[in-house]
């Protein structure tokens, strides 16, 4: 059961980005899309378990959970929002940009995409702020007033943006790890793998924004 | 044909020095790693289970206080689940097998495979360092509000030890996923691939799927204990048992992620020590698949008397059954695959047989604690410690210190003393189940678990279990020490000493760092023994 | 030399039941352990290996043998289950005529306390062959209620009440444990169920120091706490009339309906904002904190007392100022 090394394309064995275990780009591409939507998964899992926590509160104390949203400043939710969706966009056209090899429209919308990732986590910071302020920080200094369930909205809440910010600045910290690369002149067609992989992550942390937004600023309001 | 008659090194010779193997990125290297973390953690977590079996010689609390009690019994379920069987052949044995198995030079990320077994070792490190800041007594399961609220011990210490390593199993996971979906060699189809790749790709869906929400839930006491913030505490409304439902969603399909690749391993065997074909190939491999998504659906049986609705624990009742059927089909293949086999009786079928008995009971045992009705008596109770560790330690530990001997001179390119290695076969059997056998009595007396004293008419019972943990533990010194002695003898390895199918018998042993000189093309199914020379079959003798 | 049992007394009613299920299931597993693990045995000793490059017939499977060995697994098991799940309804289930018993668990002490007002630590005595509901409560952590001679048990979980029953068949003096771990003293959380023929029941329960009866004891905190303010025995008060109010459907302010059982008034007590009464304002303060578990189920006996004098209309109107 033995036969000659094949490679399927000759100048391909010699990309230096080709790893010494594939056989080709194209297996090295394809492993590595596949291995970011396995992670993908578990992501979707991490999550779950918090979005089940907060599917059973919120069934056990519909008004707590109501009281709560309403403290959230959905404005400033939905603006966040549309920076994302924004964010997405670029990032996606970051991508496209290093499948032709277009190095400036990389440089360029990789750019754009931190700076509305790095938007979105500043109207964060002052969303959190503002909770600070009103004692809508579970624990000690939460307000005393306040129903307790309301403890358990804002823990969640916490707990759910505050990973999810977690999330993002990782994916801003990759989106400069591209940068540099794109600077660097590294991507083209023959090699965008990690755009590729760091555009899905980037559209993972967007979707779960998109949950995030009505489950907790929108309960409620409907007009 | 033996070594020395290639050009390329083995893997164990080159590179030298130990920064090559701290920062090696060949699969089979991180496995010896991971082997060598696995047993010393497997010796600290029998160090903390005899201080237990010491304990419960006599019914008083004489030997420890309460409080060093519960911190030995926590400590004994966190090593020994999170730090050993988790990882033990998935991150040994797999690790240095699929890529082989498969007919590829590595796994698909072998630097994430790096990772992750230096994300373990953070993990174990935070693990210890809660054990010397004084130890963690909420018991493995970390039950709120008793561990979020109550317990005054390193809560959040172990806990973070116990989400870092969470990290370890997902990034395996991953790896082994992507590597079958994308690595396999020309020829190797789905269904030629050998039973302990199939078992390996279903721990891998369930190590991929179910710890990341142990990590979640891990997170949430965290936040709960440091943070003050409000989850399950039930004065703020927060429901205890929400954590018992997000906890066993991830600790019961860990079950199937220590006995999978158990099972993955015995189907190696049983096929090598039979010289034959496994009966139902791919009923076998779906029942991979099959305990793998099924198990996700069954967590609730562990809390039948927690106040969980009438109605979902029948829902959760009657899928236990219905899991428990592909671990039969398993078994009742293994069995009918030695049916007009070529059994030979060397000591990797007594590992098998061994297995086989210890898996029975222990599976056998599930039965009793699925069934509602009896639940009620048995929960909580040493039962259903006797029940986990038959198929944990019965089964999976056997499984794996088969497959350790089984490889060991293909990963070493030594032979182990084969008397020794029957022995200690026999020893572990033994031991195992005069220790754990009486517990099923004593459990149904109403022993409870956690215990550090109990009634006198409980004593002889305990105290025969004790002695057995004795026999047991020598039985595992024993072949730590015959193993680690082959190290400082000649490499004597033949490539295939078993006689037996698979392309990791056709490379020499130890492997070269590439595994192969030349890549394969797979043109046969897994155990074609039949396809061999035609004299001295079974069936019909020529 | 003490004996040392290898079975327990079974002394509910329940127990023989439990114990029949129980060989039943061990017949089943005993036969396909031996058989499986005799087979596998007998099959390495008969097709032992006679030549070392001897390999084994080519067989590779039978559809029909696996069929018969995943349904007939799958019988039994299904056989099990509904056995169980039967079994389970009747253990799960108090039947109406039951006597009642108040248990919280407590680290690391079971605190017992009759409706007549006797109370017990770690101890409980009840009468043989009467129905017993036990309502289970706990101060602080997970506990569990476990009598092995009964085979039953049930979680005490902190922030609710949860049930078990038995009906004890022998006199005698049983075991009682803590069955879910609690911390510290967990294996000393333990005790006795002393089961006395009637007679002897009665006179223990006379001669016993009583603190009032339950529901005397409820009644008077419902006078101290105050409850008395807004909840009056007429519409006029702040809070909804009780008088009835144990077992009916009431109205919520956002939309849900719920049923007014044990854990209902519970939590109306310690958590009022989170069922808030169609009509009513938010304004119970909350009493977390200021009653302990064993007040609650005295309270609770208390309002379940309460029966409305004339027939109420079933709306009220939105609360006095």
């Amino acid at each position: 059961m033995s036969a000659p090394n094949v490679h399927s394309d000759a100048h391909q064995a010699h990309h230096p980005k080709l790893q010494h275990h594939f056989h080709n780009m194209a297996q090295q591409l394809e492993a590595s899309i596949l291995g970011m939507w396995v992670f993908l998964v578990t992501e979707v899992m991490f999550f779950g378990g918090m979005f089940m926590a907060y599917l059973l509160y919120r069934t056990m104390y519909p008004d707590a959970w109501l009281a709560g949203s309403n403290e959230l400043n959905e404005v400033l939710g939905g603006v966040n929002t549309l920076v994302l969706i924004v964010s997405s966009l670029t990032m996606a056209l970051a991508v496209r940009a290093a499948q032709v090899g277009a190095r400036m429209a990389q440089i360029a919308n990789l750019i754009l995409t931190i700076i509305f990732g790095s938007i979105f986590l500043i109207v964060k910071y002052f969303e959190y702020a503002a909770k600070f302020e009103h004692h809508l920080v579970p624990g000690a200094h939460f307000d005393p007033a306040r129903d307790p369930a309301q403890q358990l909205y804002f823990s969640l809440y916490f707990m759910l943006t505050g990973i999810h910010a977690l999330h993002m600045i990782v994916g801003i910290v990759l989106l400069f790890i591209m940068l540099r690369m794109a600077w660097k002149h590294q991507f083209n067609a023959d090699y965008f793998t990690p755009m590729e992989v760091t555009g899905l992550y980037w559209h993972f942390v967007d979707i779960v924004w998109i949950f995030l937004f009505p489950l907790l600023y929108l309960i409620g309001k409907h007009h | 044909m033996t070594h020395g008659t290639v050009n390329a090194p083995s893997y164990l010779d080159a590179p030298h020095g130990i920064a090559s193997w701290l920062l090696t990125k060949d699969h089979k290297r991180i496995g010896i790693l991971y082997l060598i973390s696995v047993t010393i953690f497997f010796m600290i977590g029998g160090l903390f289970a005899a201080g237990i079996r010491t304990e419960l010689l006599t019914p008083e609390g004489d030997f420890l206080t309460a409080d060093l009690y519960n911190k030995l019994f926590t400590l004994h379920g966190v090593v020994m689940i999170f730090f050993f069987l988790i990882p033990s052949i998935p991150a040994t044995l797999g690790n240095f097998l699929i890529p082989i198995q498969i007919g590829a030079k590595d796994l698909a990320f072998p630097r994430i495979n790096l990772l992750s077994w230096y994300i373990y070792v953070v993990g174990a490190l935070f693990t210890l360092a809660a054990v010397f800041a004084g130890g963690v007594d909420t018991g493995w399961t970390f039950y709120t509000p008793y561990s979020s609220i109550a317990s005054n011990t390193n809560v959040t210490l172990a806990a973070l030890g116990v989400f870092i390593t969470g990290f370890s199993s997902i990034l395996t996971g991953f790896n082994f996923i992507v590597t079958i979906h994308r690595m396999r060699a020309p020829g190797m189809t789905w269904f030629r691939l050998p039973l302990f790749i199939w078992a390996h790709y279903a721990t891998s869906l369930v190590m991929v799927l179910g710890t990341p929400v142990v990590a979640i839930t891990i997170l949430l006491v965290f936040a709960e204990r440091a943070l003050g913030f409000a989850i399950f505490d039930p004065r703020m409304g927060g429901d205890p048992v929400l954590f018992q439902h997000l906890f066993w969603f991830y600790s019961h399909p860990a079950v199937y992620i220590m006995i999978l690749p158990g099972m993955g391993v015995i189907s190696e065997l049983v096929a090598a020590v039979s010289r034959k074909q496994i009966f139902g190939y791919s009923f076998v491999a779906y029942s991979s698949l099959a305990i793998a998504i099924i198990g996700f659906l069954v967590w609730g049986h562990h809390m039948f008397v927690s106040s969980q609705s009438i109605y979902a624990g029948l829902v959760f009742s009657i899928i236990t059954m219905i899991v428990a059927v592909p671990s039969a089909v398993k078994t009742f293949n293994w069995t009918a695959t030695m049916y007009k086999g070529s059994v030979t009786w060397e000591s990797p079928t007594y590992w098998v047989i061994g297995f086989m008995g210890l898996f029975l009971i222990g599976g056998l045992t599930g039965l009793f604690l699925g069934t509602m009705g009896l639940d009620v008596h048995l929960h909580d109770t040493y039962f259903v410690v006797a029940h986990f560790h038959y198929i944990m330690v019965g089964g999976a530990i056997m499984a794996f210190l088969g497959g350790i001997h089984f490889y060991w001179p293909k990963m070493t390119g030594r032979l182990y003393p084969e008397t020794l290695g029957k022995i200690s076969a026999i020893l572990v059997f033994t031991g195992f189940n005069l220790t754990f056998f009486p517990q099923f009595v004593l459990g149904y007396l109403g022993m409870p678990r956690r215990y550090y004293a109990y009634p006198e008419e409980f004593q002889i019972l305990n105290v025969l279990s004790t002695s057995g943990a004795g026999v047991l533990g020598l039985g595992y010194a024993l072949i730590v020490f015959y193993l680690v002695a082959t190290l400082f003898k000649e490499r004597n390895a033949p490539a295939n000493p078993w006689g037996a199918t698979g392309l990791e018998w056709q490379i020499q042993s130890p492997p070269i760092t590439l595994n192969f000189e030349v890549d394969p093309i797979v043109t046969e199914d897994a155990y074609n023994y039949a396809g061999r020379a035609p004299k001295h079959t079974k069936a019909g003798e020529v | 030399m003490s004996s040392f049992p290898l079975f327990p007394e079974a002394a509910s009613s329940i127990a023989h039941e439990v114990d029949l299920i129980y060989f039943f299931i061990l017949a089943v597993c005993s036969f396909f352990a031996i058989l499986v693990s005799g087979l596998v045995v007998f099959f390495a000793v008969k097709y032992r290996r006679r030549h070392p490059d001897e390999v084994g017939a080519d067989i590779h499977g039978s559809i029909a043998l696996e069929l018969i060995w995943s349904i007939i697994p799958f019988i039994l098991s299904l056989v099990m289950f509904v056995w169980g799940a039967d079994l389970f309804f009747r253990i799960a289930r108090p039947p109406a005529d039951s006597m009642e018993v108040f248990v919280v668990g407590k680290q690391w002490m079971w605190k017992v306390q009759h409706p007549e007002g006797v109370r017990e630590i770690n101890e409980l005595h009840v009468p043989v062959n009467r129905n017993v509901k036990i309502t289970l409560g706990s101060e602080d952590v997970l506990h569990d209620y476990y009598i092995p001679a009964f085979r039953v048990k049930m979680d005490a979980v902190p922030g609710k009440l949860t049930t078990m029953w038995f009906r004890a068949t022998k006199p005698g003096t049983y075991q009682i444990f803590c069955a879910e771990y609690c911390g510290t003293q967990h294996s000393g959380m333990i005790g006795h169920v002393t089961v006395l023929e009637e007679h002897d029941y009665e006179a223990w329960l006379a001669g016993g120091r009583s603190t009032g009866t339950a529901v005397e004891n409820g009644e008077r905190l419902f006078t101290d706490l105050a409850c008395i303010t807004c909840h009056k025995t007429d519409t006029s008060g702040r809070g909804p009339v009780l008088a009835g109010v144990f077992g009916s459907q009431v109205r919520l302010m956002d939309g849900r309906t719920v049923v007014a059982d044990e854990n209902y008034l519970r939590e109306s007590i310690v958590n009022p904002q989170a069922k808030v009464v169609l009509g009513y304002q938010p304004i119970m303060p909350t009493f977390q904190g200021t009653v302990s578990e064993e007040n609650l189920m005295q309270l609770i006996a208390y309002i379940k007392t309460l029966k409305p004098a004339a027939p109420v209309s079933p709306a009220a109107p939105s609360g006095g100022q």
